[in-house]
């Protein structure tokens, strides 16, 4: 079982691992940093102690911070009491059937009790417990664990629970799309492995890195971003392998205009780039420009040509800015690359698949990116609210060059499932956000329009007008 | 063509769907010489659709006109011939999160069905995963298969005509997840266990009732799997409609200081237009329950 033991090698937790911590429904996205003090849940400890362990491991948290496994078959349920009522006739609610005190608590915790053995002792002390049904007893005990055990999982990102975690934890960051509206999309703009997709999102990059999932670092995804850079946070939170971020592209909004204009000069500085490499440029400019610019201390510089200590100091500084400077330099230079790129992928207008979810009114966004699109391809767009989506609705109509378009929701309902105790949960979203979808497909008036790619477009025409005849 | 990988121009061979209006759909194998007739009336294959590029609108012999589309799992879902009852778009887009289908994953599904979810399962774990599917009706796993070479995915899965709950997948120990769409899915509980891989893997089982869930959570339990979860996904489509509500006529207003011919323009027919949405009036109430469930490493 050799190659077992390979295989584990990418099931362990390592250092600067990108994980999630789970207690209970509770998700934290986390990474791994040596002697890092992680709260989570009131609780803290040392999350690099989860290192070397398998991803998935329940860890108890103990004093001082320590995570210990907890052992796969643990005795899960304290007190096997077999004995139980059937009704709650005699069960009076007199405020004193815990005969320990919130003090006698606290001392049992300072003991350093474990959270299993405290519910133990609470049970113990419980004069009605033994009164209760065997139901009431099953969730009694349920209430006490989730109050007392201190558990915590490791697991491994995943869109399925990173998109709960959001969900969850910050849904006005993603707009409040719910993690069933978010697999809709993913599987109505068809994205899979090998295809050219473009996103535009200000959901924390939550659904980029979701379609990065699908894709599986095959193919191109380019992320359209407003403002000054792209938003990446939840990406970082895939950990995903340094290859798929070769397949990752991102373009300014604000360039679009001129790109399908044919105006946008990439190989030249552009307005909006240069922006803030002005910005950077000038950030970096005043420690620069302290020893490079004086003529003071240029001057120094050639005359105590004896005092090679300073001399050398001094020239070693310089070099460290020289290579700094040069450093970005190179860095603007690749930034510069890395636009050119993406505006030639999104020139041949030819993407396979279009998601939009964002706090931007959606139309104005759909109508100019599904120009980039290549006939008879998926998109989708989400929007918090209905509304806006009505109105790109009504739009695409008016404009033909999409077909199958739906205008829906999804309604999601948990059940607790339990040998006689099966129904829904009593607490449902209320809703998960909107979205919009279709198909695009050649149009006849894109042809005279698109006259610069007239190339595609007009055998086809010849050809139907041919069978026509 | 491929449904695992797009291609600009429709080729001899490939399936190509036709849009002939909405929710209207129609799966066409495309065969020099062949005919096809539609509502608008013949395409013939060779001159209307082979070198056409897809999304193209093509001419019918009616002078009527249709969309050629690029095949994709869901517009397969929704124009795909029958022999079962299928899964739909909205439960497989659930199903595919949530058991964390990727490029690269292992999926062992049973029964294969009429192949809707698939489809999907093939689209997203290509070009590197593998489909291990099983369906115990032999005509169904045959007809299955062939679509899956006619459709080019056949490289990446695996049909095997047997019973599930007495022989399993066919496979053991290699699966990142395993779905089960059967009448009783509780007897293919321990192999679907066996399936997943030894480090631990995710469950899906779909059912319509819930007594068929009330077992399966307990033969779940019984096996070992942990966060076990129930749920349901229902679709929401949202008609979009110009609508006009009248304004009632209340009469004279005598006691308003409005100018007379003010009063003679506000009368009959007096409206206020929105655009709106309307729900249809009816709508699929149930598919089904979808159980998740993830083994745990052992």
């Amino acid at each position: 079982m050799a190659d077992n033991g390979d295989d584990d090698a990418q099931y362990r937790i390592k250092e600067g691992d990108y994980v999630v911590l789970k207690r209970g429904d509770i998700f934290k996205a986390m990474q791994i940093q040596p002697r890092k003090k992680v709260i989570f849940e009131k609780q803290w400890f040392f999350l690099d102690k989860a290192v070397g362990h398998l991803y998935s491991t329940k860890f108890e948290i103990l004093s001082g911070g320590n995570l210990q496994p907890k052992k796969p078959k643990d005795p899960e349920s304290p007190g096997d009491a077999k004995e139980a009522g059937t009704d709650n006739r005699h069960i009076l609610d007199d405020g004193r059937s815990q005969k320990l005190t919130r003090d006698d608590i606290e001392t049992l915790k300072e003991q350093g009790l474990k959270g299993q053995e405290i519910v133990q002792q609470l049970i113990e002390n419980s004069s009605t417990f033994r009164d209760k049904t065997e139901f009431a007893q099953d969730k009694y005990i349920k209430k006490k664990k989730k109050k007392y055990e201190n558990t915590v999982t490791v697991l491994k990102p995943s869109c399925r629970i990173l998109a709960m975690m959001y969900h969850g934890r910050e849904p006005g960051k993603i707009c409040h799309l719910r993690y069933d509206s978010l697999a809709q999309m993913l599987t109505l703009a068809n994205i899979h492995a090998g295809s050219k997709v473009l996103v535009f999102e200000t959901c924390a990059g939550l659904v980029l890195g979701s379609v990065m999932e699908r894709m599986g670092g095959y193919g191109s995804v380019i992320q359209m971003y407003p403002g000054g850079g792209p938003v990446r946070a939840g990406v970082e939170s895939f950990g995903f392998p340094a290859h798929f971020h070769d397949t990752l592209h991102d373009f300014p909004i604000c360039h679009v205009n001129a790109l399908l204009a044919g105006t946008l000069d990439t190989a030249a500085k552009d307005p909006c780039a240069d922006e803030k490499q002005s910005n950077t440029a000038e950030e970096q400019n005043p420690p620069e420009a302290g020893p490079r610019g004086s003529p003071e201390e240029q001057s120094m510089e050639t005359n105590a040509g004896d005092d090679t200590a300073a001399d050398q100091e001094k020239k070693e500084r310089e070099k460290l800015k020289e290579a700094k400077a040069q450093g970005k330099r190179v860095k603007l230079e690749e930034k510069r690359k890395k636009l050119a790129a993406a505006a030639s992928l999104l020139e041949g207008r030819n993407a396979d698949g279009l998601i939009i979810a964002s706090r931007f009114h959606p139309c104005p966004v759909l109508m100019v990116l599904l120009k980039f699109l290549s006939p008879s391809r998926p998109f989708v767009v989400y929007s918090q609210y209905k509304e806006p989506l009505i109105e790109c609705y009504t739009k695409l109509k008016e404009q033909g060059g999409t077909v199958s378009l739906r205008l829906a929701d999804t309604w999601l309902r948990h059940y607790q499932v339990l040998p006689n105790r099966t129904h829904p949960l009593l607490l449902m979203s209320g809703g998960g956000g909107y979205l919009l979808s279709g198909t695009t497909v050649a149009t006849d008036r894109a042809k005279p329009a698109g006259s610069q790619r007239a190339d595609e477009p007009a055998p086809k025409r010849l050809k139907v007008t041919d069978t026509e005849g | 063509m491929s449904f695992v990988e797009y291609s600009d121009f429709i080729q001899d061979g490939d399936v190509a769907i036709v849009y002939l209006g909405h929710d209207s759909l129609m799966p066409v194998k495309v065969q020099q010489g062949a005919q096809t007739q539609t509502r608008y009336g013949a395409i013939r294959h060779s001159t209307d659709l082979i070198g056409k590029r897809y999304g193209s609108k093509v001419t019918c012999s009616k002078g009527g006109w249709v969309q050629v589309l690029h095949p994709t799992p869901e517009l397969w879902t929704v124009s795909l011939p029958h022999r079962t009852q299928i899964l739909y778009t909205t439960d497989i887009a659930t199903i595919t999160m949530m058991l964390e289908l990727k490029p690269g994953s292992v999926v062992c599904e049973s029964g294969t069905g009429s192949g809707s979810l698939s489809h999907a399962i093939l689209r997203t774990i290509a070009p590197t995963g593998h489909l291990h599917t099983v369906e115990f009706h032999q005509q169904r796993a045959e007809k299955v298969a062939e679509e899956f070479k006619e459709h080019r995915v056949d490289h990446l899965v695996t049909v095997r005509n047997q019973d599930v709950c007495k022989d399993g997948f066919g496979v053991s120990g290699v699966a990142d997840a395993v779905f089960l769409d059967i009448p009783s899915p509780w007897e293919a509980v321990g192999h679907a266990k066996a399936a997943l891989k030894r480090q631990g893997g995710r469950l899906c089982s779909f059912s319509p009732c819930i007594e068929q869930v009330q077992k399966t959570c307990v033969a779940l339990a019984d096996q070992g799997f942990e966060d076990i979860s129930p749920l349901e996904v229902l679709l929401r489509v949202h008609d979009v409609r110009n609508i006009s509500l009248p304004l009632p006529d209340f009469g004279p207003d005598s006691y308003s200081q409005t100018e007379p011919d003010a009063k003679q323009q506000a009368p009959n027919h007096a409206s206020v237009a929105l655009k709106t949405t309307t729900p249809p009036r009816e709508i699929p109430g149930h598919t089904g329950y979808l159980t998740f469930a993830t083994k745990p490493r052992t």
